[in-house]
């Protein structure tokens, strides 16, 4: 219908003027004039009402909703859909123009009103088919953007529970470091343990720690330490129990039963008890430090350590305590073997120091008893000799007298336990200076050769009383002078040679001395023996072999022991004390050598051989005839000017430099060829006469004594000095047995004939050292009175009393 | 020449004559007795040893080409010369009048004629050197230098 006639119908309805009336009518020809539609229900009826509300509404709200979603995206940073936003609009808006111009198909309206509402549910339909096939797309995404946010919130969620873990295990292994340190740091057992306890009660909350220690049998462990008692009380419980070997058996902490007899350390409540760990703490021991290499747990012994979480929490023991737990025991042991080496080294230290201290006491102790030894010894030495020598020189003497039996008998046996006794008292002197080491050698140049006749001259008397021959050979190779303690080397020469006359009844006893070559030096059975030669000095081996009553061979190691008589012996009331010939071993052996005893058995007699080491006097060779001599200490030259001397010599040279040296320094000299002339020419002016006495075929010892008859009541008759070029012995012997008062060594040189003649006149003699060629004009008794007299008594006494 | 070339020539040629074994320490010694009051000491003594061994050596070899030769003698010859030898400290010539002493003792022959000749010879030696030695010190005299000292 056309609707031309809306304009029509309002002007044709203000041109008719009752409106109330002739609305039906107005109506009736609007639409006959306008070609309106007409709606299909009446617009009064309710039901349209309803809907013209709804439509209304329905049109609001579309419109409302693009307004929201614009203002809330334009709100947002990020929206990534706005063009689906758009559409959306659209299609949300259209559908409102759809409804909002259903509003007017309620009533009578006109086609352009149909039109358009036409108009807007086609396009209204385009919208939303578009919107529908794009959501196809777009809602997929949606949805997936919605589970990856949804990973993501648990992605975060878990980091978070992790960083909660880390930060508690952080927090852990702060309080387990302080816990060392805090264990570390003291040396005091009972501290470390109590503060590894409160420690650990306080770090992972515990309502109780307690440690179990082993007892000293090993069978029991008993309650050592708790957090909360201050007391325990002396718990026990067997080693043996299952879940102690459990807990022992692993390094690992153990979850135990709280009912286990180790757990029960409170009095049982009514609340749940909370978990209880144990685990097993090491006692190492000292003796458990090997060099090479770590402890093993093969140490069966440990502590257990007991921890209990508080009640009623329902708190579980966590893996990163257990840890812990761990690691303090660990540290714990540590800590307890410091301390255990620390104690044992203060104990050791103490020990020592007291030690110290003793010792210090007893050797001062010691000291004063040797002082006072030495001093009573020095006093006693000669205080007891005396009176000894005087009972057994006047008891020899009433024995040559006449006596009656009674009394002879009397006084032999005075003799023997006098001579018994003084023997003793001698060696016993005489050992305990050598025992302690204070007797020193007394070195000196000496005559071999003397040594040895004297010995032979004491000894041969007692032989000849005996009938024994002693016959005594001497190698050619010995050297006539040695360096050494002579007295004692006699001593020790008496001894073994007074032993072997001793024991002989018949034969004789033969004593050879030569020098020691290398192989001899060894005794086989004295391996530590190593004697060494060396270029100054010499190693003299002395054999005395007898032809005795022989010693049994395993008597042999006895007889240097002291005190030690065999059987034999004692029954032959030898008189000896068992002594001797332990001081003879000591005394060879301070002079760095061995002595020793063989012998084949009982009645084939024995060999006593001993070696010493000798030290060789001033080297003297043919080839050498200058040699050095040191000037004595004053360098001041003695004025020998005017001082007459005579030169003889036949040697016109010699002669001629002599004379040269003595008139350099300064003497008057007269030089003479011959012995003859030299007699002739002395005179009391001469002060020294120089003789060469290496002429052959002139006797010049004779010269010396017909020069010594001329002068021999003057007392300053002149000093006749012997110059040779022969260094052998006899030539020596011989000057000094004619009253030459020195010998000098061809060719003299200038210093020392400035030495030689001061000394000459200074002591009217050539001392030992200004003498070239050293010699002994008479040899002393070298060795104690005593001794000689003591062994020679003996020995007479023993012969004549038959032994 | 000049007088310190001199005194050179005169210490290198003692050294030298030490150094070889001609001559010893006693040689020295005679040196030091030479002063003012004694200045021709060392050429007296060696022109007296020069006498004294020719003589010696004339008295050997005479008894050495006897038919019965008297060791005896020939020893106490020897002897001599050994003993002026060291007097001087010819060093040499007396190890070998040493040498001769021991054949001497040995009685042989041959081997004495050997050693003589030995002796002989060193002593020559010795001579033509000591000769040297002395021409050299007349030279440093004349030069009108001093002989020097030898600090050996």
């Amino acid at each position: 219908m056309p609707w031309l006639g809306k304009v029509n119908g309002v002007i044709a309805v203000s041109k008719l003027s009752k409106r109330r009336t002739n609305k039906a009518l107005v109506v009736h020809i609007r639409m006959e004039l306008c070609n309106c539609i007409e709606p299909p229900w009446p617009a009064d009826e309710l039901l349209m009402k309803y809907q013209y509300i709804s439509d209304f509404f329905i049109a609001l709200a579309y419109f409302s909703i693009p307004l929201e979603l614009i203002y809330f995206v334009k709100k947002s940073a990020v929206f990534p859909y706005r063009w689906v936003l758009v559409q959306f609009g659209a299609f949300i808006v259209l559908c409102g123009a759809t409804h909002l111009i259903n509003l007017w198909t309620f009533t009578m309206h006109t086609r352009t009103v149909a039109v358009v509402m036409t108009t807007a549910k086609i396009l209204t339909a385009v919208v939303s088919c578009a919107t529908a096939l794009m959501l196809v797309h777009i809602i997929p995404d949606l949805l997936s953007v919605k589970t990856r946010e949804l990973f993501l919130k648990n992605k975060a969620a878990e980091l978070d529970r992790e960083m909660g873990l880390i930060r508690t295990q952080e927090e852990t292994g702060r309080h387990v470091r302080m816990l060392t340190h805090e264990i570390r740091s003291t040396l005091d057992r009972h501290t470390i343990l109590k503060t590894t306890l409160v420690e650990l009660g306080r770090t992972l909350g515990l309502e109780e720690c307690a440690l179990w220690m082993p007892t000293r049998s090993g069978l029991e462990l008993q309650l050592s330490y708790t957090l909360r008692h201050q007391n325990p009380v002396g718990f026990t419980v067997p080693i043996q129990l299952p879940v102690i070997n459990q807990v022992f058996n692993t390094s690992r902490a153990v979850k135990i039963s709280p009912n286990s007899p180790v757990a029960r350390l409170r009095p049982v409540g009514k609340y749940m008890p909370g978990e209880v760990v144990a685990v097993r703490v090491p006692l190492l021991h000292l003796n458990n430090f090997q060099i090479h290499d770590w402890p093993e747990l093969s140490t069966k012994r440990y502590a257990l350590m007991v921890l209990m979480l508080p009640s009623d929490s329902a708190r579980q023991w966590h893996v990163h305590e257990l840890e812990l737990v761990e690691v303090v025991a660990d540290q714990v042991a540590v800590a307890l073997s410091h301390a255990a080496i620390l104690e044992e080294s203060m104990r050791a230290r103490d020990l020592l120091m007291e030690q110290n201290v003793a010792l210090d006491l007893a050797r001062r102790e010691a000291e004063t008893a040797v002082r006072a030894r030495n001093d009573f010894l020095a006093v006693m030495n000669h205080e007891m000799r005396t009176p000894m020598h005087a009972i057994i020189a006047l008891s020899s003497l009433l024995q040559e007298t006449e006596l009656m039996p009674e009394q002879r008998l009397m006084v032999e046996t005075i003799l023997k336990s006098s001579n018994l006794l003084a023997t003793l008292i001698n060696d016993v002197l005489d050992l305990s200076r050598l025992e302690d080491g204070s007797l020193q050698l007394e070195m000196g140049t000496f005559s071999l050769h003397s040594l040895f006749r004297e010995a032979l001259n004491l000894i041969k008397p007692i032989a000849s009383v005996k009938r024994l021959y002693v016959t005594l050979s001497m190698s050619p190779d010995l050297p006539e002078y040695a360096v050494g303690d002579e007295k004692r080397l006699m001593q020790v020469l008496l001894n073994v040679v007074g032993n072997a006359v001793k024991f002989t009844k018949e034969g004789g006893i033969s004593i050879a001395a030569f020098v020691a070559k290398s192989d001899s030096l060894r005794d086989p059975r004295a391996p530590e023996f190593f004697p060494i030669p060396s270029d100054n000095h010499f190693y003299l081996r002395i054999e005395v072999k007898d032809t005795g009553s022989g010693i049994n061979p395993q008597d042999i190691p006895k007889l240097f022991m002291k005190f030690v008589q065999s059987q034999p012996l004692a029954a032959k009331n030898s008189g000896g004390s068992g002594l001797g010939l332990a001081i003879c071993k000591r005394f060879v052996n301070l002079m760095e050598g061995h002595i020793w005893i063989e012998s084949e058995g009982i009645g084939r007699g024995a060999t006593a051989i001993f070696i010493v080491k000798l030290g060789i006097p001033g080297r003297l060779n043919e080839s050498k005839l200058q040699f050095v001599h040191k000037v004595p200490g004053n360098q001041v030259k003695p004025n020998f000017s005017g001082l007459k001397v005579v030169v003889m010599d036949d040697n016109s040279v010699g002669r001629m430099v002599t004379k040269g040296l003595l008139v350099h320094l300064g003497c008057d000299v007269l030089a003479v060829a011959s012995g003859e002339d030299c007699v002739r020419a002395v005179s009391q002016e001469h002060k020294v006469v120089f003789l060469d006495v290496s002429i052959p075929g002139v006797d010049s010892f004779e010269v010396a004594v017909r020069i010594h008859e001329k002068f021999s009541k003057r007392p300053d008759r002149p000093i006749i000095v012997a110059l040779t070029g022969n260094t052998d012995r006899t030539t020596k012997e011989n000057c000094l047995r004619v009253g030459m008062k020195g010998v000098i060594l061809k060719p003299v040189s200038l210093d020392k004939m400035r030495n030689v003649l001061s000394d000459l006149l200074e002591h009217g003699y050539l001392s030992e050292s200004q003498m070239t060629i050293t010699g002994h004009e008479v040899v002393k008794m070298t060795c104690s009175e005593d001794e000689v007299v003591r062994m020679l008594l003996v020995h007479a006494q023993e012969y004549k009393l038959g032994l | 020449m000049e007088v310190d070339q001199l005194q050179r020539s005169f210490l290198e040629y003692t050294n030298s004559l030490f150094r070889e074994g001609f001559l010893d320490g006693q040689f020295g010694q005679l040196q030091l007795l030479q002063d003012e009051s004694n200045p021709e000491f060392v050429f007296e003594v060696v022109s007296l040893f020069f006498e004294d061994s020719e003589r010696i050596l004339n008295d050997l070899t005479l008894a050495l080409d006897q038919q019965n030769v008297d060791f005896k003698k020939i020893d106490a010859h020897v002897h001599q010369f050994k003993g002026s030898s060291s007097s001087i400290g010819a060093q040499r010539v007396r190890n070998a009048c040493i040498a001769f002493r021991n054949f001497c003792e040995g009685q042989n022959v041959e081997a004495c004629r050997r050693c003589l000749q030995q002796v002989k010879q060193e002593y020559l030696l010795v001579k033509t050197k000591l000769e040297a030695l002395l021409r050299l010190e007349q030279q440093i005299l004349a030069a009108g230098g001093v002989i020097p000292m030898l600090d050996s």
